[in-house]
């Protein structure tokens, strides 16, 4: 009898560890929530959730593919510069009188084509992904000099606009993007086989091989996947100021692989996933706001993000070593 | 005469400045267990990457059924019928184990979208074929124990409709228990019509299951036997080429004081107070299942676990609490971990023979001039007989038992007074086990202790002056050598009796 309880009492111990160590990134998360409510009393009304939620698309959109490129072990630094270069071509488009689908046609194309490019780097010249990638961001960004001379193009479309701007239901457009990609993602991932050898590939990437995936084909694809949604952040940006700025997506590489990580993606590849990151994201977007609201001066904002990312590797470490002890 | 389902003859193959294979011909009949014996280097490894594919032989030709085949890469092996376990396993970790049964061949409802539940019903019947039917096939690779995991490497192979497994010492990383399991479902497997190659370096197990053995010596064939008809000392003689009568060497004599005492030491969930004495000269043997504390025990006097109870007591020292302090008391670790833990796989074998002394060889935080450290490596080379050819060749490039001498060299020049070995002839042959053996004893000669952990009975009773068994953590039996027996040892080590 003693012997059963006891051993229940473990079992629910072990089961709630499991719980607590499945949803650590959204436990986080929800104390977060809970710590900025009490701090600022502006936090919790529904404008101020939809403005923070919006801020964070522009990054969660491009930390989506950041994911997934972490999940096969690797690392893509050239988003921002890529979402600066086809948000200029977007922008250059435009002013000169395309017609808008084929502005962002174009642009989405512009940063497939970088990822791709990226992709072939790797696989095909075996080129380690972070020197690739940091050599694309470097020449993406100089080419957004070129292209825009260093001054801002501003655009004056009233349907671009609304792209950035609009609401559907009372929610923000930008919201609703990065919802929908999100979920597409999600399920892609667990039900795809595209989306299952993607986990295969970070995990073991020569028994992926040995089992007949297309490996290469796959990774080309990721880094696609990747520059093209950087193109997308890309467009919703340049909707949502109207104009673009050769200096956009400076440094946001660092915040989508900063998210990613937060929510829990190993950059050893193979184990986490897209709802983390989004979780992630907002993390990070949250403790912007929280700060902004408290009237933190941006010099300390950059040292409280800092830590704050510290802190939550750390805490991912103790629920993990949790569930082995 | 009955057609073979396989048959190779003549392969020869040739690497840059190596005969890998001369003239090999070997055969395995449907539903068939043959095994194929050699020393390392014996050119299994490379008869085995012929066959999945991954070397072109240079001559020769394979017949699979009776009709003539060209394996020109991984995919034409398997397409074939022809399955390959290696000894790393193929495993994706944060997949499931349905998913890595089917990895790349997953059914579909539409293109690309995964059909979940057919995929964990297909995969559920083959897991029971494999004796996994305790595990749900959503499981994930990461929560197995190493024998699942090496069964859902079977059943990978099961569901490639494969007609010849060839496994490559399968039984190596497995305990007495997980392997005789997976000898049964080989046999399983052979009454299913199923041809078996299999590669392992315990005899016993050859007589065990096997119909016939192979043997191959430098890369050339030296014979076939039907089980039954050749004592296992003449198997030994014709992978090794001369005669070993003994494997075991006569045991050190002079036994002198005690050299390492410890006393009451626990360790949290992990070890219960343990007692033992190692004396100068004396090799205590310690037995136990997998699980049982020994290895934890090997770490804990190592240093590895700061947080213990009890008495480390060695010289003047009363207390090891880190790997520095053990090593500066004179204790070395030799793992049964060679390639995780022992040794630096990408750096050469200069590199890794040096590195726990370059503490001790340096001065003032400069190195002492290459030529003595030169001095020391060829010294231990030519001393325990490392064949190769260059010391600056990575590690990872040289066979088992010569990783494993460079483990061993690489503590001995430290002078240690008390040597734990941890499963010191683990995937070694048996060339290399009877030199490591002679190795023991000589050093046992000198007065050095040895602590050797090890789950090979033979080995235990043959080679230790003491015997300690372990069981969940505790010392559940200690005897001298002329009172041990298999019976004893295997009853203490499954918690039969406590002292």
């Amino acid at each position: 009898m003693r012997q059963e309880a006891l051993q229940s009492v473990v079992m629910n111990r072990e089961a709630r560890l499991h719980l607590v160590n499945k949803y650590r990134v959204l436990i986080i998360f929800i104390a977060l929530c809970a710590a900025a409510s009490m701090l600022s009393d502006a936090f919790l009304t529904v404008n101020n959730l939809l403005n923070v939620a919006r801020q964070v698309s522009i990054t969660a959109i491009i930390a989506a593919g950041m994911t997934l490129v972490i999940l096969i072990a690797g690392i893509d630094l050239s988003v921002g510069s890529v979402m600066a270069f086809s948000g200029a071509i977007a922008a250059g488009m435009l002013t000169a009188q395309w017609p808008l689908g084929v502005a962002l046609i174009a642009a989405l194309l512009v940063g497939l084509g970088f990822g791709i490019i990226n992709g072939l780097f790797v696989t095909r010249w075996g080129i380690p992904s972070f020197i690739t990638t940091l050599a694309v961001m470097v020449i993406a960004r100089g080419m957004t000099l070129v292209y825009t001379q260093g001054y801002p193009l501003v655009v004056s479309h009233e349907s671009f606009r609304y792209i950035g701007n609009g609401k559907m239901l009372g929610i923000p457009l930008p919201i609703l993007i990065m919802l929908f990609l999100y979920a597409s993602l999600y399920w892609v991932l667990r039900n795809t086989s595209f989306g299952r050898y993607v986990y295969a590939i970070g995990g073991n990437e020569e028994a992926s091989r040995l089992s007949g995936i297309p490996v290469n084909t796959i990774k080309v694809a990721v880094f696609g996947i990747c520059g093209l949604l950087s193109a997308l952040s890309a467009i919703v940006y340049t909707s949502r100021l109207m104009s673009a700025q050769p200096t956009a997506g400076t440094g946001i590489e660092l915040d989508a692989i900063a998210a990613v990580i937060i929510g829990g993606t190993s950059l050893a590849g193979g184990k986490g996933g897209i709802a983390g990151t989004l979780i992630g994201a907002l993390i990070m977007g949250i403790l912007d706001n929280v700060l902004n609201l408290m009237n933190v001066s941006p010099f300390y904002q950059s040292i409280v993000k800092g830590l704050v990312i510290l802190a939550a590797v750390l805490a991912d470490r103790t629920f993990a070593k949790l569930k082995i002890a | 005469m009955e057609t073979a389902a396989l048959k190779m003859e003549r392969i020869s193959k040739h690497f840059p400045g190596v005969k890998a294979l001369d003239q090999v011909s070997i055969e395995v009949k449907k539903g068939e267990i043959l095994a194929l014996l050699g020393e390392n280097g014996a050119g299994k490894s490379t008869l085995m990457k012929v066959l999945a594919g991954v070397h072109q032989p240079d001559s020769g030709e394979i017949y699979v059924n009776g009709k003539k085949v060209v394996i020109d890469g991984p995919r034409a092996s398997q397409e074939l019928g022809i399955s390959i376990i290696y000894q790393e396993f193929n495993l994706i970790p944060h997949l499931s184990v349905a998913e890595n049964i089917f990895l790349g061949r997953e059914p579909r409802k539409i293109k690309g979208v995964i059909d979940w539940k057919t995929l964990d019903q297909q995969a559920a019947a083959i897991m029971n074929r494999v004796g996994l039917k305790h595990l749900s096939p959503k499981a994930l690779i990461r929560d197995l124990t190493i024998p699942e995991q090496q069964l859902v490497e079977i059943a990978k192979a099961i569901s490639y409709a494969s007609q010849i497994l060839i496994m490559d010492e399968p039984t190596a990383v497995l305990n007495g228990e997980d392997a005789s399991h997976l000898l049964e479902i080989m046999l399983d497997l052979k009454q299913q019509g199923m041809s078996i190659i299999f590669i392992t370096h315990r005899l016993e197990e050859v007589e065990q299951i096997a119909d016939r053995i192979a043997v191959l010596r430098d890369g050339t064939y030296i014979g076939s036997a039907k089980i039954g008809d050749v004592s296992r000392e003449q198997m030994v003689s014709m992978m090794v080429g001369r005669d070993i009568t003994d494997l075991y060497p006569t045991r050190n004599q002079k036994i002198g004081k005690p050299v390492l005492r410890v006393e009451n030491l626990s360790l949290k969930n992990r070890l219960h107070d343990i007692n033992l004495t190692v004396h100068e000269g004396e090799i205590l043997g310690i037995g136990g299942l997998m699980g049982s504390g020994s290895g934890v025990l090997a770490k804990a006097l190592f240093g590895l676990y700061p947080h213990l109870q009890g008495k480390i007591m060695i010289g003047e020292k009363s207390r090891i609490t880190s790997p520095r302090d053990a090593i500066d008391a004179g204790i070395a670790l030799v793992t049964d971990d060679r390639k995780g833990e022992g040794l630096v796989l990408m750096m050469s074998v200069f590199e890794n023979l040096l590195l726990p002394s370059y503490r001790r060889i340096s001065s003032m935080g400069t190195l002492l001039e290459k030529s003595k450290q030169t001095g020391i490596v060829e010294k231990w080379i030519s001393d325990l007989k490392i064949k190769v050819h260059d010391p600056a060749v990575a590690v990872g490039t040289l066979s088992g038992g010569n990783q494993q001498k460079v483990v061993l060299g690489k503590w001995l020049q430290m002078n240690p007074r008390v040597l734990i070995l941890n499963e010191p002839t683990r995937g070694i042959d048996v060339g290399a086990k009877a030199e490591i053996y002679q190795l023991m004893k000589s050093l046992t000669e000198e007065g050095i202790a040895i602590i050797m952990i090890s789950s090979e009975m033979p080995e235990l009773l043959g080679m230790s002056h003491r015997i300690l068994v372990m069981h969940e953590g505790r010392v559940t039996g200690e005897m001298p050598i002329e009172e041990a027996t298999q019976e004893k040892i295997f009853l203490y080590a499954t918690g039969g009796v406590r002292k």
